[in-house]
Formats: structure tokens, C-alpha cells, sequence
């Protein structure tokens, strides 16, 4: 499981304070325990509420990985914010950038923008199966946009390994949605089959229990049941050891990890390795 | 639209391991494969695997004959098997095998075991494998002291199992030696072992893998299959198992009724002195295809032929 810590986003009430004060001790704390936790990557996501984005971007990005070696995934809907992290990042390490639509009303050449910037530094790109309609209500439609995402990646100089395909996964308490999750599991299924390799699929897991109860209970259910299905990523709380456990559980379940008695601190010793 | 590249992509490697190097010896390195074996590009098929030939610390009761004539004037003298192990037959390692400390196999003590351990070392210049009797309790009183009698020449030290590998692994870790880490034929517990060991604090780069070796007829399939899915995991990115591996191909071999019976017995079977070899080669060279970075090998007829065998896909060494 290619897991990308959730943790360092504006959205947090810690982390809004960090950025509006500048101060690194909490974000560099949530980059050596998630790093510590085994994130392959850290997103990195200055919210909403940052008076000056771009300023803020750089601000997190060279406090974060001052304070470990763990690649960042640069996390922002404004290209010109990945922009200004891309300018201070360590790429060498390697660099997932979160992401782009397949098209976008406003902007219908995002994706060339994103898979530009993605090949220039020599990272990764997350690609959402969304298009100016929007988030798609069907599997087919789901499973069409991620095939043009792949071919058009491929056209753009990004090769399926360095791709990541994330289906949006919505609330499951959204009046009308709770059919989704398990729609979403066919497409990954469907997904996964594209390209040999595979393109990686990737996926906001938090979002799934938004405003629900028992959140991590519904996050790592959730997580188990979709990579028995194909799923090889996800944005996630790295520090929920139960969810870790159980992606730990469900890997070595579908022979993913060959078992030992000591299954989950085998994993947790190589969680971090795979990306 | 151009096709992509069509390519087997593995994310690791398998950990190269370097024996010996110290005190004049030579060093030998295995390991290292980035692919499956004979799979892809020559560059990615990491180091060349190496032979290593038996040398029992005490002369044998049950040998069969075949295998016995072969060293009959060296039987009784462990550091002149060693010097024709490496001088006749080329040797790239030599296997000193306690069997003789075995309380059921001549109940030698510990200064016999150390006193050859260290006339092995003195008669050959390649590395050494020092490989207790598989007696837990006779192997933990002796085996440390051997182990001490190499101490700095980098042996290859074993073996631990799930049940018992506390002492050895320490002592590995004092002397600084390299360990063999052996499983019953069973992958789980391979993995287990390697975990157990390094939760001691010895470096997973200084573990070679051991698996009970199946021999030709006698299971060699899933010795096969087993030893196939460890490198697959190796090279998909499991740390755990990136470890090389040891294969016994020559005593396994040598226990088969096929290769030992005397033709006297099994007139059709053939001259035994031609038929155990060759048991004991097809099992090696097998191996060798799933991936053994060494085999420990007895009959020179065999060791001549495996290592023709290495030398024919990998070209003669200078």
C-alpha cells in the first residue's frame, strides 16, 4: 500500500494555526510521526484559509522535509501553487502532485498543465476520473474517463506507473450516495485491468466517512474491501494504527504479503519502502 | 500513439552478501539479482552462484560407497578434504559439516570441533560455511566456540531456526560472521526466522536463507516452487525475504535409494558411481534455476558438472 499521509492540510485546525503563525514544531511532528508510521508520501495541502497560498506552500514544503526524508505530495486545485512548492521541493526524493481532472470547465487544459509539471520534476501525477460534467454517476463512466486519463498521460509523457487514478469516493451519508462505495469497487476492478502495468488507484479514504460516526471503523473497511479489488493507494490517517493494521490484514490476506506470525510489524517494517 | 516499452519490471533487488575478504582470504560476494533467474537482461542477474563443497569435521560411518571412494584417503583429515575440495575440484566455498559432534553421529566435544575449525582455515583460502549437526542442544554448546574460532574471517555461521536461534545469533553478531537462516520447507517460517533474528539486532544484509532442500524425487518440486515464490517476493519489494539463498543439494541427494543403491541391487538403474552424481547434479542444477546464490554440493563428478553447467551460462571465469 502506497499510503500518503493526510495529516499535514490546512484544513486541520493545527495545521491552519501553524501556517498563519509560521511555526514548524507541529508540522514537522506530523512529518517524522507519519513518516514514522510508514507514509510513502506526505501531502502537503495549505487549506483554504492561508491569506497568502503560494508564500504558505513554500513555507510547508521546506519545513516538512527539513524534517524527514519522505517524498511530499503537493497538494492544491491552483496549479500555480504546486508551482511554488515544485520550486523549493526536493524532487530527487520523488514528488506526487494531487491533482488533476481530466478536463475542467474553466480550465480545459489542466491536465497538460499538471502532467507537465509532473514530468519536469520526475514525479507522479494523481488524476481524477472527473470531466467538465463533473463526478461521474456510473461505473462506465468512471472506468472511460480513467482510460483517457491513461492514454492522455501516456500521450504527455507519464507512463502508467506513474499515474494515480482515484474514482472520488463521496460521503456515504450524502442522501443518495450510498450506493457509491460499492460501485466504486467494480470500477477499480475495471481500472486495474487498463494497462500492464497498471495504472496505481488512489483514493481520499476520510472522505468516504465525512460527518459519519464510527469514522475510522467505516475508513478501514472500506480500505480492506477495496484493495482486495485492485487498490494499491490511498490518502490516508497513517497514524490510525488500527487502519494500518488492517490494510496489513488485507494484503497479506489476498497474497500480497507473504504471511509470518509477526505479519503486522513486518509490514510496518516495510510500509514506507513501496512506492 | 507509440507502444509503451514492454518490460518485467521488478522494484528490488536481492541482497548481495560477501563472504570471507579477511586475513589474506579471498572474498566471494552472492546475491544481487535484480530479475528472475536467467530472466532478463545478463546485468540484472546479479553474482555469479557459487559451489560449495562438503568437508565433514569427522570421517563418515554411512556414506555410500560411490560417494566415499571418491574421498577415500582424505576422509579422516578434514583440512586435506578441504585443500582437494578447492585445489582438485575448484571450490568456491568449502561447507565444514559437524556432523561429528552429533551425540548420535560420534558425540565429539567442542575442542575437537575448534581444533578442526581451525586446520580448515589454515588449508584453504576461500571462505568458509561452518554448519552445526542440527542436535539444538549440542549445537548451542558447541557451535559458539566455533564460531569463535573463526572469529574475523567472516564465515558463513549456521544454522537458526524458529526454535533456536538466540545463541548463535549473538555469538554471529560478537564474531562478526554472516548467518544461515533455515525453515522447514516452509516459506512463513522463513520469513518468521528472518524477523526473529533481526529483532535481535543482526543486519538482514548479513542473512543468507536455508530451506530443508528437497532432492530430486524427494519433493525438489516444491523445494522449487518454494525457493521461486521467495525471489519473487524478494524482487516485489519484500525486505523480509530479499535475503540470498543456500541450497543442500548433496547430502539431500545422496539419501535418495536412487542415486545410492549399488547396481548389484537394481541391475537396471545403472552404475551407481555414474547415477548418484548425476542424481546429485540434476538437483543442483534445478536449484541453481530457481534462484540459489550457492549450492553445497559432494560428489566431484557432480561438482564438475554443475560448475560446467554455471560456466556454460555464465562463461568461464578468468
Amino acid at each position: 500500500m502506497i499510503a500518503i499521509g493526510e495529516r499535514i492540510n490546512g484544513q486541520f485546525n493545527d495545521v491552519r494555526r501553524a501556517i498563519a503563525e509560521k511555526d514548524g514544531g507541529p508540522i514537522q511532528d506530523l512529518a517524522r510521526r507519519q513518516t514514522d508510521a510508514g507514509a510513502a508520501y506526505l501531502d502537503i495541502n495549505v487549506g483554504t484559509a492561508a491569506e497568502d497560498p503560494l508564500d504558505a506552500m513554500r513555507w510547508l514544503v521546506e519545513t516538512a522535509q527539513a524534517a524527514c526524508e519522505t517524498p511530499l505530495c503537493l497538494d492544491s486545485q491552483k496549479p500555480e501553487v504546486i508551482r511554488a512548492g515544485l520550486e523549493v521541493c526536493d524532487t530527487s526524493r520523488g514528488v506526487l502532485l494531487n491533482s488533476s481532472p481530466l478536463s475542467k470547465k474553466s480550465d480545459p487544459a489542466v491536465l497538460d498543465t499538471y502532467a507537465s509539471m509532473a514530468r519536469e520534476a520526475g514525479g507522479s501525477l494523481i488524476c481524477l476520473t472527473m470531466d467538465t460534467e463533473g463526478v461521474p454517476q456510473t461505473i462506465e463512466r468512471r472506468v472511460e474517463i480513467a482510460a483517457e486519463l491513461v492514454t492522455r498521460a501516456m500521450d504527455l509523457g507519464l507512463e502508467p506507473d506513474r499515474l494515480f487514478i482515484d474514482p472520488i469516493i463521496l460521503p456515504v451519508n450524502v442522501p443518495g450516495a450510498q450506493g457509491q462505495p460499492g460501485l466504486i469497487l467494480q470500477a477499480i476492478e475495471q481500472i486495474a485491468l487498463l494497462s500492464d502495468p497498471p495504472p496505481h488507484i488512489t483514493m481520499g479514504l476520510s472522505n468516504l466517512s465525512q460527518g459519519a460516526a464510527e469514522r475510522s471503523l467505516i475508513n478501514r473497511t472500506f480500505l480492506a474491501m477495496a484493495v482486495s479489488h485492485g487498490c494499491d493507494s490511498a490518502i490516508v490517517d497513517v497514524l490510525d494504527d488500527a487502519l494500518v493494521d488492517a490494510v496489513a490484514a488485507a494484503e497479506m490476506i489476498m497474497n500480497m504479503q507473504i504471511y509470518s506470525d509477526s505479519f503486522l510489524k513486518a509490514y510496518r517494517g516495510q510500509a514506507g519502502r513501496q512506492r | 500513439m507509440d507502444l509503451p516499452p514492454v518490460k518485467q519490471a521488478f522494484s528490488s533487488t536481492v541482497n548481495e552478501v560477501t563472504l570471507g575478504g579477511a586475513n589474506g582470504r579471498k572474498a566471494v560476494t552472492i546475491g544481487g539479482a535484480k530479475t528472475v533467474p536467467y530472466g532478463g537482461d545478463l546485468e540484472a542477474t546479479g553474482r555469479r552462484p557459487r559451489i560449495a563443497v562438503d568437508v565433514l569435521d569427522a570421517a563418515p560411518a554411512d556414506w555410500p560407497g560411490a560417494l566415499a571412494e571418491a574421498y577415500k584417503d582424505v576422509l579422516d583429515d578434514p583440512a586435506a578434504w578441504a585443500a582437494m575440495a578447492v585445489g582438485d575440484l575448484g571450490a568456491d566455498l568449502v561447507c565444514l559439516k559437524f556432523d561429528g559432534i552429533d551425540p548420535d553421529g560420534g558425540n565429539r566435544d567442542a575442542a575437537h570441533a575448534v581444533a578442526v575449525t581451525r586446520r580448515v582455515l589454515a588449508a584453504v583460502n576461500v571462505p568458509l560455511i561452518l554448519w552445526g549437526s542440527g542436535h539444538n542442544e549440542k549445537d548451542n554448546a558447541v557451535m559458539p566456540k566455533v564460531s569463535e574460532a573463526a572469529k574475523g574471517e567472516n564465515v558463513l555461521l549456521g544454522t537458526v531456526t524458529e526454535d533456536n536461534y538466540k545463541g548463535l545469533t549473538a555469538i554471529a553478531m560478537a564474531d562478526g560472521h554472516c548467518l544461515i537462516a533455515e525453515a522447514p520447507l516452509d516459506i512463513n517460517i522463513a520469513k518468521q526466522v528472518n524477523i526473529l533474528v533481526s529483532d535481535m539486532g543482526f543486519p538482514l544484509e548479513r542473512i543468507v536463507m536455508f530451506q530443508t532442500t528437497g532432492a530430486l524425487g524427494y519433493g525438489l518440486e516444491y523445494a522449487y516452487s518454494i525457493q521461486e515464490r521467495e525471489r519473487l517476493a524478494a524482487l516485489g519489494g519484500d525486505t523480509l525475504m530479499a535475503m540470498p539463498v543456500i541450497c543442500d543439494c548433496g547430502s539431500e541427494a545422496w539419501r535418495a535409494k536412487e542415486a545410492k543403491a549399488p547396481a548389484a541391487d537394481f541391475p537396471q538403474w545403472g552404475d551407481e558411481a555414474r547415477r548418484g552424481p548425476l542424481w546429485e547434479a540434476v538437483t543442483a542444477v534445478n536449484l541453481l534455476q530457481s534462484g540459489a546464490d550457492i549450492v553445497r554440493l559432494r560428489h566431484p563428478a557432480a561438482v564438475g558438472q554443475v560448475k560446467a553447467y554455471i560456466d556454460t551460462l555464465w562463461g568461464k571465469e578468468a
